[in-house]
């Protein structure tokens, strides 16, 4: 069969790869730069047309997330979308839905803020989305899409991992990869189907012990043992999920750090570097968490220092730092409030920051 | 000498007695850690039991409040899921949806219903969820040790209201249910009790019709059920029953609020 590709925005390849790749359910609150999702498939209708998929626009980003609860609580594939202020509404149903093991995907498609803050892009929700966000010892599965054909994969990759793993995954988006079109290669479409897991909430037949959806254990005793096992959980995830690119590192004397739109234009910066003889390479974290630390702290030693370019205020820097353990210098250059740096103006400040002439 | 109730019983059938009444299976063998009086036991009992006489057990998906009921996964012997506070219907919402062949309720406290999950109430009975929720109203956050819940009545003392309720500081006892008996998504509005025999007979009809509603997919079947919070209001039990009588049932008066329409 003949490869389907088709020209999308971000935030459509996100509906389109939800519809193809079975999902059961959407449940969010418009919000700009991301309301092309629940719009698209409002338009799409996959209910009535395509694959029965449920899409309800609910009363409030809090309300959609405890949807999902509830719809992932039944074993279905359940997802829901927002960007940075709503994002921050949905941190109470996040810390339950990992509290209570729950596989379900979730998409940021980031603005800048603090507050009502802008809708324009911006990274600086990084925090709230790999250091928790919401209350307690728990950690979501964080892909970082770059370009509208990684926007598409990540949805099925997303789904696969949360109930590979029964937690939260998250795309951390941004309104640049949100709203800007690309190619995409279109995947076939997949049926949906509902798996009793052991675990789901189906009706309690005759035969079987009843199953109960809780993150909630009175008992300190019990309560930590349930801590430990998901900290055993996330221990395998940073095993086997760490997952990263490498563009030009072999021979690099600098590194830059970055992800999303930011890598796109710290791509851009490499090649004018190289242009002025100035060896730069980038590694590029598609997992957010787990982190590719490993690998950065690998790196370090063989190079005199290592960028991060963020639209933020420094954020991952903190990550980089960590994992480079002082073995090279780690600098920030980003812009914030919306604005996306140019890669002359990076590629400027990295030479300012590195005291290169 | 110790009774081995179990041979107390076979000895009993053995001799031609006639089991009259047994617990329902949808209930685990924990005994009830409710306060003696209090109203969940009997609604808990209520509802597991309609489930089974229905035969539908193996098809029913229960979701469970914070409140006094956050400690009901020891009781209830059906599949169930924990909501976090006031998100209760949002979460049902999810799984009716997603499974709409699948009976599914809310079981829900004043606080959970009527004070931070008023947003999702409110919605989930506007869209017409095919679904039942199960209100407990007993005018006081019993969990916490007795604040003021969005119920008490005027006058009524709480920890958090310790000279009485004050309409013009504390606002005025919310009846949500009346409200949303206004709304066109809801299909059956009832008030019940569990106090006496007879108010728990009358009560297990709206639930069990509550149940039955959701065959007919015509939206969200209501039944509140006033009870009273014994320990909360700082009463006996004969004492609180009593006060409630008085107090509770002229504010929220029992029986049907909205009822489907006959065709």
């Amino acid at each position: 069969m003949a490869e389907e590709i088709q020209l999308l925005k971000g935030n459509e390849a996100i509906a389109e790869a939800a519809i193809r790749c079975g999902a059961d359910a959407y449940f969010g609150y418009p919000i700009t730069p991301q309301s092309e999702i629940i719009e698209y498939l409002a338009q799409e209708d996959p209910y009535n047309k395509r694959t029965g998929m449920v899409v309800l626009q609910a009363e409030s980003e809090v309300a959609a997330i405890n949807m999902v609860y509830g719809a992932a609580s039944t074993g279905k594939k359940a997802m829901t979308s927002s960007s940075s202020p709503g994002m921050s509404l949905k941190q109470e149903g996040i810390s339950y839905l990992a509290g209570a093991e729950l596989p379900c995907l979730i998409v940021n498609v980031a603005r800048g803020g603090p507050g009502l803050g802008t809708i324009q892009p911006s990274q600086a929700d990084y925090f709230q989305t790999v250091k928790g966000g919401g209350h307690g010892d728990y950690n979501m599965i964080v892909l970082a899409p770059y370009t509208v054909q990684e926007q598409y994969d990540f949805v099925k990759l997303g789904f696969d991992l949360a109930f590979k793993y029964s937690n939260p995954v998250m795309i951390l988006s941004d309104g640049a990869i949100g709203q800007m079109m690309e190619k995409v290669t279109l995947s076939a479409q997949v049926p949906r189907e509902t798996k009793d897991y052991g675990w789901n909430v189906l009706g309690k037949s005759e035969n079987r012990e009843r199953r109960y959806i809780t993150s909630l254990y009175l008992q300190s005793e019990v309560m930590e043992q349930k801590n430990l096992k998901i900290q055993a959980k996330y221990a395998e995830i940073r095993k086997n999920e760490i997952r990263y690119e490498e563009i030009q590192t072999d021979d690099a004397d600098y590194i830059l750090v970055a992800y999303g739109i930011s890598a796109r234009i710290a791509r851009k910066v490499i090649r004018l570097a190289r242009a002025e003889g100035i060896k730069v390479g980038m590694l590029r974290p598609i997992t957010l968490w787990p982190f590719p630390s490993a690998r950065l702290k690998e790196l370090a030693p063989k190079v005199q220092g290592m960028l991060t370019v963020e639209m933020s205020a420094g954020q991952m820097i903190e990550d980089v730092r960590l994992a480079v353990e002082g073995a090279v210098p780690v600098k920030h250059y980003g812009r914030m409030g919306g604005i996306i740096a140019s890669p002359t103006e990076v590629f400027i400040n990295f030479k300012k920051l590195f005291n290169i002439a | 000498m110790a009774v081995d109730i179990e041979q107390y019983k076979k000895d009993l059938l053995a001799q031609g007695a006639e089991v009259v009444f047994s617990k329902t299976k949808n209930l685990t063998d924990t005994p009830f850690s409710y306060c003696g009086g209090c109203g969940h036991g009997v609604a808990h009992r209520l509802i597991m039991e309609v489930i089974e006489e229905m035969g539908i057990t193996a098809d029913t998906i229960g979701v469970a409040p914070v409140g006094c009921a956050v400690i009901a996964y020891e009781f209830w012997n059906i599949d169930a899921v924990q909501a976090a506070h006031g998100r209760a219907t949002a979460v049902a919402t999810g799984i009716k949806r997603t499974n709409p062949e699948k009976f599914v309720f809310s079981y829900q406290g004043d606080g959970d219903l009527a004070a931070i999950g008023t947003a999702e109430t409110v919605h989930t009975c506007n869209r017409g969820e095919n679904i039942a929720i199960f209100f407990i109203n007993n005018g006081i956050y019993g969990m916490t040790g007795g604040q003021m819940a969005p119920t008490s009545l005027i006058g009524m003392r709480s920890s958090t209201a310790p000279y009485g309720r004050q309409h013009d500081v504390h606002g005025y006892p919310l009846s949500l249910t009346n409200l949303l008996a206004e709304l066109p998504g809801t299909y059956y509005v009832t008030r019940q009790a569990v106090e006496t025999a007879a108010h728990v007979r009358t009560c297990k009809k709206a639930i069990r019709q509550a149940f039955e509603n959701q065959k007919l997919n015509k939206g969200v079947s209501l039944v509140e059920i006033v009870t009273n919070c014994n320990s909360g209001w700082k009463m006996t039990a004969p004492q609180a029953n009593k006060w409630m009588k008085e107090n509770m049932f002229p504010q929220y008066p029992l029986g049907d609020i909205k009822v489907p329409k006959t065709e």
